[in-house]
């Protein structure tokens, strides 16, 4: 699975954050931005609830084939 | 009393077949934790509805939680009051949205992401966590005071209004000392009574915070507040002008206290409501989270968010026209039943996060972190400390707030 994260759209509410604290956190200046080591967060299964709780749509999820 | 009493009025008009025409909007609740009666006819509706405001205007109402969410999200949708057309949810607030301008809210992109940026990093879910502990001490701190003082109490007064009061003041800056002139000033923004009221609290609120920004851009009130670093970061380097500085305090300052309070008064009155419920959150505090986000879901405190379209715009099978005016009414929104089982029901153990609440796109509340934060502290305590916390008046003889304004209670008398 990848996660995208698009930063020019993220507006820093953190909902990604609330809902997937183990893959998502907060930068510096509030942006989203995917915890070291969690950037292939295969089946954390709110991953696509975080992406869904998105209210700007800067998350995107693709399942990785290969 | 069990928990469905009070859903009984609605069961009488929600088995609508064709609305007879335009919904008014807003209506004043019945309940003051159920949407209007007279919005049935919007209530799991397919495709836009049509509402009449208080000018005669008619608009499209959303009131599918997906449309709602996609639309809320969309860019073709302005919040800019400014524009010529622009619709206007009550007469109190139609002179100040041409005269005057709001900051964040009533902007579009680009300039409100360049406003908003500047604020992100003060409202994270760090930050709110951050501050959780002095959160706790104010909470507790008034708690202590209201059971020195004794039964009864009214809890608006006591509780619900210091607690996000003295926290968005510790977090912007702002002397609390002051509260009792901004809360006055506040109160006569968001309610009147007339409409030049509006207008007079926000020149009050303007000409406070102008004082303050100054003394801080002087550096004799120095503090580390959010408004500090506006001053330093923003104002000082001309990245953000005095005009638009006082805006942006005068909405932190309004919207930091206003909805919280209501969201604790309204939020404790209908824990009160549900004996069953709150005794399960009382059984178990891991609840809270979800309870506050079911709360945030059933209350729906902001209740109507307007915008206009920029160009046409196809949206279940209609055609929403350039200019056309676009009501979100979050209570209806909220209680979207392709979306919630039961959803006149308080239920904590349902999926409540994808409620908009907290509005939804660029707009969605700055607050809502710190907001969660505080609202798990203040009624995760509250019932905590008081375990014998009840109603010291009649529930139905208690005031609330009309239609028109943020929803929340106008006072609320307890014991303990």
């Amino acid at each position: 699975m990848h996660i995208d994260i698009d930063k020019d759209l993220c507006i820093g509410a953190g909902q990604c954050a609330l809902a997937a604290p183990d893959v998502f956190t907060q930068d510096d200046d509030g942006y989203s931005t995917l915890l070291p080591g969690r950037e292939d967060a295969a089946g954390a299964p709110m991953v696509r609830e975080a992406a869904r709780a998105c209210p700007v749509g800067a998350i995107s999820v693709k399942e990785t084939t290969g | 009393m069990t928990d469905t009493t009070d859903t009984t009025e609605l069961t009488d008009t929600t088995g609508h077949t064709a609305p007879a025409g335009p919904v008014a909007f807003p209506q004043d609740r019945t309940c003051p934790y159920h949407p209007p009666t007279g919005y049935a006819p919007m209530r799991g509706a397919p495709g836009l509805s049509r509402v009449t405001l208080y000018d005669g205007r008619e608009v499209w109402a959303v009131t599918d939680q997906d449309t709602a969410r996609t639309l809320l999200a969309d860019p073709r949708l302005s919040t800019d009051r400014t524009r010529p057309g622009f619709p206007v949810p009550t007469e109190r607030f139609a002179r100040a949205a041409r005269e005057r301008r709001v900051a964040l809210l009533g902007l579009d992109d680009p300039e409100h992401r360049t406003q908003r940026r500047m604020l992100i990093p003060s409202f994270t879910l760090r930050r709110a966590a951050d501050l959780r502990p002095s959160i706790q001490r104010t909470v507790d701190g008034l708690l202590d005071t209201m059971l020195e003082q004794g039964a009864p109490a009214d809890l608006v007064s006591a509780f619900a209004l210091p607690v996000p009061s003295m926290v968005i003041c510790g977090l912007l800056g702002v002397p609390y000392a002051d509260h009792e002139f901004f809360e006055e000033q506040s109160r006569r923004l968001l309610r009147g009574p007339a409409p030049e009221d509006t207008l007079a609290a926000r020149d009050a609120l303007e000409g406070y915070l102008g004082g303050l920004v100054d003394a801080k851009a002087r550096g004799t009130e120095p503090g580390d507040g959010v408004l500090d670093t506006l001053v330093r970061e923003q104002y000082g380097e001309g990245a953000l002008d005095r005009r638009d500085l006082i805006a942006l305090a005068v909405i932190l300052l309004v919207a930091g206290h206003e909805t919280t309070a209501n969201m604790i008064s309204l939020g404790t009155f209908t824990l009160l409501r549900h004996p069953d419920r709150l005794a399960e959150l009382r059984a178990d505090p891991a609840l809270l989270p979800a309870a506050v986000e079911e709360l945030m879901r059933m209350l729906s405190i902001a209740d109507g968010l307007l915008r206009m379209a920029l160009t046409d715009i196809e949206v279940a099978g209609t055609t929403v026209r350039a200019g056309d005016g676009v009501l979100f009414p979050t209570s209806v929104i909220n209680r979207d039943p392709r979306q919630y089982a039961d959803p006149d029901t308080l239920d904590f153990h349902r999926a409540s996060r994808q409620h908009v609440a907290f509005g939804f796109g660029v707009h969605q509340c700055l607050g809502q972190n710190l907001a969660r934060a505080e609202l798990e502290i203040a009624l995760g305590t509250l019932i905590r400390r008081l375990p014998g916390l009840r109603l010291a008046a009649p529930a139905d003889e208690i005031p609330f707030k009309p239609g028109d304004t943020i929803q929340g209670m106008l006072e609320l008398p307890v014991s303990w």
